[in-house]
């Protein structure tokens, strides 16, 4: 298993983070009743795009990028990042990598170490930089992130908002060509999310970084993202896709212009539409 | 300016030191706790002389020896060295047992969180030995360990083992699969994992078992000494103490031995606190 460190690091940043899914199907079998979570779904990501996953509670985007990261199999289909193969026929299952990092709803910084010594875990496990080296680069990328107060606070001492943002730093310092978000502002009011947009909107225009990010919000769908991919309920599959053409840098004026206020139109009946046949099958499934 | 800083330094360490002086006697769920005391040692002592007072002695309390009698009891062991020698000899074999049983409790513990055949194996027998109350070990044990001591030894370490075992194993079992799945997307290797996710995720599980197999250590040592009984000079430990003095007819004497041992747990229980603190100072915040 070959494991992918920021030594043999492909392309330049802007021609890596190519992320296609092809057909990808994925059944569930638990206690022999097959469970179709994912329906031939297609997408391709072009490098360095936002790019938005919308659709209804459990109709399957976890599922997805659970196959992406390599933590669960696919059943049919494939998925190939930049070109190379993670998973697909005879290969169900992709290897973990650190050019796929993962930040999840409930986020997931070590409570044992250092908002520095997060940041410093993956090149200091991949043996990329020695230990001093690489906390000196994780305060570094810790201060341009605008915690540099904070780097020898633990998880615990320091705000949900400012957790999910050094988490944020944890992933880009292994330089991933995709960062792959779970619903990470989920459980956020909505100003702390406002702050929350502005910061991982300054460190993509920095970075550039393909981002693969799942969502409920619609506005916040269209205010990040270069596309929206509107999935259907489970099975899922892709439904629609909306270009953005909001240009960047973006900021807090967006939200009230026409162009913006068009888009979360024509985004929301699509939405709607599946978010209604998912709660009719969850109540069929109940009943 | 190094002068000054390192001045200003001290300054504000003082300061925090005194403040915490006030801080506590601000406090006022302290006084209550010293009013508390106060109150139930003078109930008690009331209660204790209740004949002497009243010309009736009060139910069960009025059998009791009344707390001034046991201070007087105290004072009066105090300078014999067989109550020293009883205290060593207690603290000897509950830390003797404590610490067998953490060596071996924890790495056991962990094997089973982390290999499912090792779990397959060890796991039935060890929960069908679990249940066995220590103080039932006592007889088997004395007849197989050559010496009383090492029976004695043998059944603490049992005590605080299981206890152990089991908080570790689920400790471990329990770390949220985040973690594992965050450091294994960094590059991880299994030796990471173990070492830096694994143990570091289990040591709040790894201190809660040794705080409560601390305090069984101590129930079984103490009941352990009174069954294997003997000695001279103290050597039968503070629960040999207590049954000499009950032997002896010696009723305050026997609350001697009784708050000697309080005071001995909350000792060792204070002193897993104070190294729990330290070696997990993101815990401070829980």
């Amino acid at each position: 298993m070959q494991k992918y460190t920021a030594s043999n690091r492909p392309g330049s940043p802007q021609s890596r983070g190519a992320l296609s899914i092809r057909n990808v199907s994925k059944v569930y079998d638990p206690e022999g009743v097959n469970v179709m979570a994912v329906d031939h779904c297609s997408m391709e990501i072009a490098p360095g795009e936002v790019c938005m996953i919308v659709g209804p509670s459990g109709c399957g985007k976890t599922t997805l990028l659970n196959a992406i990261a390599g933590f669960h199999s696919i059943t049919t289909g494939e998925i190939r990042l930049d070109g190379e193969l993670l998973c697909g026929p005879g290969k169900p299952l992709a290897d973990q990598g650190a050019d796929r990092i993962v930040v999840f709803q409930q986020g997931a910084l070590f409570p044992w170490k250092t908002l520095a010594e997060n940041v410093a875990y993956g090149p200091m496990v991949q043996g990329v930089l020695s230990k001093r080296r690489a906390i000196e680069k994780a305060r570094d990328m810790l201060a341009e992130a605008g915690l540099g107060d904070f780097g020898d606070k633990y998880p615990g001492e320091v705000s949900s908002g400012m957790a999910r943002r050094a988490e944020i730093v944890r992933a880009l310092i292994n330089n991933p060509r995709v960062l792959l978000l779970d619903e990470p502002y989920r459980a956020m009011d909505a100003l702390t999310k406002a702050i929350m947009h502005e910061a991982l909107l300054e460190m993509y225009d920095r970075t550039k970084v393909t981002i693969f990010f799942i969502t409920h919000d619609l506005e916040e769908a269209i205010f990040l993202g270069d596309r929206v991919y509107v999935l259907t309920t489970r099975p899922c599959s892709l439904k629609k896709v909306v270009d953005v053409k909001i240009p960047r840098p973006r900021n807090y004026e967006v939200l009230t212009s026409e162009q913006f206020r068009l888009l979360v139109e024509e985004t929301k009946d699509a939405v709607h539409e599946e978010a209604i046949k998912a709660f009719q099958l969850g109540e069929r499934e109940l009943a | 300016m190094a002068g000054v800083a390192q001045v200003s330094h001290s300054v504000v360490r003082a300061s925090s030191r005194r403040s915490l002086l006030r801080k506590t006697l601000d406090n006022s769920e302290f006084w209550r706790g010293i009013v508390a005391i106060i109150v139930f040692l003078c109930l008690w002592e009331l209660g204790a002389r209740s004949k002497q007072l009243f010309g009736y002695a009060l139910p069960y309390v009025g059998l009791l020896p009344a707390p001034s009698e046991v201070v007087v009891a105290w004072s009066k062991v105090l300078t014999k060295p067989g109550y020293w020698e009883s205290w060593y000899q207690s603290f000897k074999r509950v830390l003797l047992g404590f610490l067998a049983a953490q060596v071996i409790g924890i790495p056991f513990g962990l094997m089973l969180a982390v290999n499912r055949y090792f779990r397959e194996i060890f796991f039935p027998p060890f929960e069908v030995l679990r249940p066995i109350p220590p103080l039932a070990w006592v007889p088997a044990s004395l007849i197989f360990w050559p010496t009383n001591e090492m029976s004695i030894a043998f059944v603490t370490f049992l005590g605080a083992f299981f206890t152990i075992v089991i908080n570790v194993l689920g400790g471990a079992r329990t770390i949220d699969v985040r973690y594992l799945r965050a450091a294994q997307s960094m590059g991880a290797s299994q030796w990471h994992l173990f070492w830096r996710i694994i143990l570091p995720g289990t040591l709040p599980s790894i201190f809660t078992g040794a705080a409560v197999g601390m305090g069984i250590t101590w129930e079984v040592v103490v009941a352990a000494e009174m069954i294997s009984g003997g000695g001279t000079q103290g050597s039968g430990g503070l629960g040999f103490f207590i049954w000499n003095s009950y032997m002896g007819g010696s009723l305050p004497q026997i609350v001697v031995g009784m708050i000697s041992i309080g005071i001995a747990g909350y000792l060792s229980s204070s002193a897993i606190r104070w190294l729990g603190n330290r070696v997990m100072p993101w815990r401070h915040l829980f």
